[in-house]
């Protein structure tokens, strides 16, 4: 039974992250009067990537041939450590050492996303396009200065929930009254902000651009074609899916399973985490219909704004 | 083995040293080989010490018993009495180690410098500086310990001035050596004043005197022990030597001043609050900690913005410095509060960080002294695509990065995450003033490790990948295997200190627990609380089970994409070059990398900017001839601080001078008065 539900907490972000993906495009679609193409187009974009050969520079190193994988199987790892429908801690029968909970302590969690932009960075560096560097840097300059927020963010939590486990956290959260929850929801600002930058949104980045001028993300990934295409598109779904669900658990858990067992309380927490999570990617999709991308320097002042208002939720949760 | 725990094991290793010295000096008169024996002659002795070395700390931490001895001497305040306990043990151990691998190195390097610079010389002050090195934290006694600090400056000023054809050596070097004297004359002050409130040098005797001194006098003790050590430390604003005399040195003599030299410093400070005066008032811990906020964020930055690789992890020194000061300024602050064991774990963390920054940055400086042997030149923007050149040392080189960077499942991960959590522990201290200060620091560290991943992404893409940028990087070739098996050992330490990490916060609660005894040294582990604080930390972060899983699931996919798409054919072509040809101009360079996050806090950098513009014709402006930019830093330190100095300085000087008459007559009239009113006051007294 647990290793179905190990494996199950595997697969789980992986099977819909792209769907996350069709959601928010079909949204955008039809907030500018047109039908827009089916939630499922990412997974037969990425089957069709799947399908093609490659071209690799010349110039590239293994860390581009590499960095694909890594990037792939980092956010599989963070997706399987974070309370999706069930804040369990969930290891392998024959082998109980084998758990996602160490992986899911809030720290780590940062830290593991630190180490695929680093490696997101370096590949695009490394076939010596001017377009792959420029993206690396201008996403290194936002990735250190997003950590802050989402550091801030996340400790404000932890700090109210008494534990450094995302899972510990949603069960912890849960058995406190509704006012303790209350700067919560300045974290809850500063961490939609760190998402929107971490996972290249508007107003941070463009994702449907291959305008030189404005992308970041999108300048990275330029040089790569086929699989290793499709693992790094794969890749950046799994990790907003990840910062959804992290923002509608922890901010909002009310609902999510404590356990395994009771098949109606699964049942009610997933069309509870389906439905929050829809908002959200709505909120998303309405965002970037209705604001335009900043310029790259006003990005800074966003991502301090998120600082702040993290260091005023924290400071709000250590001092009642 | 119990030979290891004797005093003269001890001898025994400084005698490798002293042959070491003395003998590459002869065997250099001896061979007329540009210098080849001499060397081998040195660096081989420096192993052999080094090693010795090593099996002693390792015996000693092992065993739970300490060494000390006295040995004789013709003075009567002075004497050679020795101390190898616990925690002198922990440093004596990472000083051999790095000592070690990097005498390895050396042999590999020293033929940089046949036959144009003298290598018995090197010799002779190489194994001075790791005798000196290694004297400093078992000196048991105030003045012995004055005498290896003392030598440890002048041993590494030599080295640091050996490529003397270049000027800037000359020139760091005297700037080296006048903040070295700057922090030993405070270090002088500390413990003059210790000695005027326990009547003794020996440093046993501090210890015992614990409570007596009254808590002025103890204050001014730690200011000035904060000032002398800081500025071997490279605290900010005393770090200005650090990025001028680390790079000027040979690249393993580098990484014996980065990675352990400075730790010394930071072993002194450690002593100081929590062996000879422990029971520091609260405000010293978060003093400590706001120097080691400032250090940190600044250091980083400056990192961000250097373009010459030697430069950058001088910086990255600082910062690092800057951790380590956070956990042991959180210590001394629990231990006020009377939260030992917190405590113990902020130290632990401190010592954890200073181990693996003593580990990765020695790494890193072998691996940028590669690079230079490679290409010839310490400027980043010349470098590029080195990974297909050297790809041994590229390898070795991106562990550095990853692990500096603090990335599970690597060693810089797991200080940096104990750091974060003692820091999060005080943040919830009742008091308000803790409260803000561990906010600073944690607002501090947050962003000092986020700037220090893109300072480490710049560093390894500009030298590592795309296309080489000049001929010399288009030349390179790997290099020799006694270069490259010292960098594969530290790498290797680099990945196993951060998935061993349960047991080594153990075996460090262990050492620091065994502070605070009395002769003759045996090390008491508390065994019970080294069993729970283990068993507490493996539940909290076991990182090889991260890693476990992470590689896991990283041959898992690997594997299920690899069989899906076994038939795919991959193509190898050009980059997309737009419809210009490719060239280095095109690829970005490490200056362009950080120039948006320079551009970002220029408030606090300070980036200058000097264009001029050529044209064809000065009276119709649109065709450019050439164009000439120039971006730099600017230096608020000396400027703000130093030159100010520097003009007081010699204001007075030139007033002292008036009174050097240059006639003889004055002269004596002066000896006169003086005798005589030295004379007045020893009878008034």
């Amino acid at each position: 039974m647990n290793t179905l539900l190990f494996i199950f907490q595997l697969l789980i972000v992986p099977a819909l992250s792209p769907l996350g993906i069709g959601f928010i495009r079909k949204v955008k679609a039809r907030m500018q009067n047109r039908v827009g193409a089916s939630v499922f187009q990412p997974y037969r974009d990425l089957w069709k990537l799947f399908q093609k050969d490659e071209v690799i520079s010349e110039d590239a190193s293994w860390i581009f041939r590499f960095s694909p994988y890594l990037i792939f199987a980092i956010t599989i790892l963070i997706g399987a450590s974070i309370p999706v429908i069930a804040a369990v801690p969930v290891a392998l029968d024959f082998l109980p050492s084998f758990s996602f909970l160490p992986a899911g302590d809030f720290l780590v969690i940062i830290y593991l996303f630190a180490l695929m932009t680093f490696f997101l960075a370096l590949s695009g560096m490394d076939t010596g396009s001017a377009f792959g560097g420029f993206g690396s840097s201008r996403e290194m300059m936002v990735a250190a200065l997003a950590e802050a927020g989402l550091l801030f963010s996340l400790l404000a939590v932890s700090v109210t929930a008494e534990s450094g486990n995302v899972v510990a956290m949603v069960g912890n959260l849960q058995y406190l009254p509704l006012q303790a929850l209350f700067p919560l929801l300045i974290a809850f600002l500063a961490f939609i902000i760190a998402l929107l930058a971490e996972n290249a949104r508007f107003p941070v980045d463009n994702p449907a651009t291959h305008l030189e001028l404005t992308m970041i993300h999108e300048a990275m990934i330029l040089e790569h074609s086929g699989k290793r295409l499709a693992l790094m598109e794969w890749a950046a779904a799994n990790k907003l899916l990840i910062f959804i669900l992290l923002a509608v658990n922890l901010f909002f858990p009310w609902g999510v399973s404590l356990s395994y067992d009771s098949f109606s309380g699964l049942l009610v927490s997933t069309l509870l985490v389906v439905g929050k999570s829809a908002i959200l990617l709505f909120g998303i999709a309405f965002l970037e219909s209705t604001m335009a991308k900043f310029r790259i320097f006003r990005v800074p002042d966003l991502l301090l704004t998120s600082f702040v208002l993290g260091v005023i939720a924290l400071a709000i949760s250590i001092t009642f | 083995m119990e030979f290891l725990l004797t005093p003269a094991s001890v001898l025994l290793l400084f005698a490798f040293f002293f042959i070491g010295s003395v003998g590459a000096v002869f065997i250099e008169r001896l061979f007329s080989d540009n210098g080849k024996m001499a060397g081998f002659w040195g660096h081989g002795f420096a192993l052999l010490g080094s090693l010795l070395g090593l099996a002693i700390s390792v015996s000693v931490l092992f065993f739970g018993q300490g060494i000390a001895f006295t040995l004789p001497t013709v003075f009567p305040n002075f004497l050679l009495d020795f101390r190898l306990d616990g925690i002198a043990a922990f440093f004596f151990g990472i000083i051999s180690l790095v000592s070690a691998l990097a005498s390895i190195y050396g042999f590999g390097y020293q033929k940089h410098f046949y036959g144009k610079y003298r290598l018995g010389v090197f010799s002779f002050f190489y194994n001075a500086f790791i005798a000196s090195l290694l004297l400093v934290p078992i000196a048991n006694h105030a003045l012995f310990f004055l005498l290896a600090w003392e030598l440890m400056s002048v041993a590494s000023y030599f080295l640091v001035v050996f490529e003397n054809q270049k000027e800037e050596n000359i020139k760091a070097g005297f700037l080296y050596f006048l903040m070295t004297h700057f922090g030993t004359v405070f270090v002088m002050i500390a413990f003059f004043l210790a000695y005027k409130a326990t009547g003794s040098f020996l440093f046993d005797d501090w210890r015992a005197a614990t409570g007596t001194i009254t808590p002025l006098i103890q204050g001014i003790i730690f200011g000035a022990a904060l000032i002398g050590f800081g500025t071997k430390a490279g605290i900010i604003p005393l770090h200005i030597w650090l990025p001028e005399a680390h790079p000027a040195a040979p690249s393993h003599v580098s990484a014996l001043m980065s990675g352990v030299m400075v730790k010394t410093a930071l072993f002194m400070l450690f002593r100081f609050f929590f062996d000879f005066f422990p029971g520091a008032p609260m405000e010293w811990g978060l003093v400590i900690i706001l120097i080691g906020s400032l250090s940190a964020l600044l250091g980083i930055l400056y990192a961000l913005s250097e373009n010459d690789i030697k430069r950058l992890f001088a910086f990255s020194t600082v910062e690092n410095v800057g951790i380590i000061l956070l956990g042991l300024g959180a210590g001394v602050t629990f231990f006020s509060i009377g939260l030992e064991s917190f405590a113990l774990f902020s130290l632990a963390a401190a010592l954890y960080h200073t181990l693996n920054h003593a580990i990765f940055k020695s790494l890193l400086f072998l691996g940028a002294g590669s690079v230079v042997e490679a290409t010839g030149t310490r400027n980043m923007e010349s470098y590029g695509g080195l990974i297909k050149l050297l790809p041994f040392t590229a390898g070795f080189f991106l562990v550095g990065s990853l692990a500096i960077s603090a990335f599970p499942p690597f060693n810089g991960f797991a200080s940096e995450w104990l750091t974060f959590q003692s820091l999060f522990i005080g943040m919830t201290s009742a008091e308000m003033i803790i409260k803000v200060v561990f906010f600073i620091a944690i607002g501090s560290l947050v962003f000092t490790s986020g700037l220090a991943a893109a300072c480490f992404v710049k560093t390894f893409g500009a030298t590592f990948l795309a296309r080489p940028r000049t001929e010399e990087a288009k030349n390179a070739k790997e290099v020799s295997v006694f270069m490259l098996l010292p960098m594969g050992i530290l790498a290797l330490l680099s990945f196993l200190l951060g998935i061993n990490a349960t047991t080594v916060v153990a075996s460090l609660i262990a050492i620091i627990a065994s502070i605070g005894l009395i002769r003759p040294v045996t090390l008491q582990f508390p065994f019970s609380e080294f069993i729970q604080a283990r068993a507490d930390f493996a539940a909290i972060l076991p990182l090889e089970s991260i890693a476990l899983l992470l590689g896991l699931v990283f041959l898992l996919s690997f594997g299920a994409i690899w069989f899906v798409t076994r038939s795919r054919k991959i193509v190898v072509g050009p980059t997309w070059d737009c419809g210009t040809p490719l060239g280095p101009r095109g690829e970005i360079t490490s200056g362009s990398f950080s120039r948006s996050l320079v551009t970002i806090f220029r408030g606090i950098l300070r980036p200058t900017r000097q264009s001029t513009v050529e044209y064809h014709d000065e009276d119709m402006r649109y065709f450019i001839k050439s164009q000439e930019i120039r971006t730099s830093m600017s230096d608020p330190y000396r400027k703000g601080i130093y030159q100010p100095i520097g003009v007081v300085l010699h204001f007075l000087a030139s007033q002292a001078r008036r009174i050097q008459s240059g006639n003889v007559n004055m002269y004596i009239l002066y000896l006169f008065l003086t005798l005589i009113i030295l004379l007045l006051w020893a009878t008034h007294v």
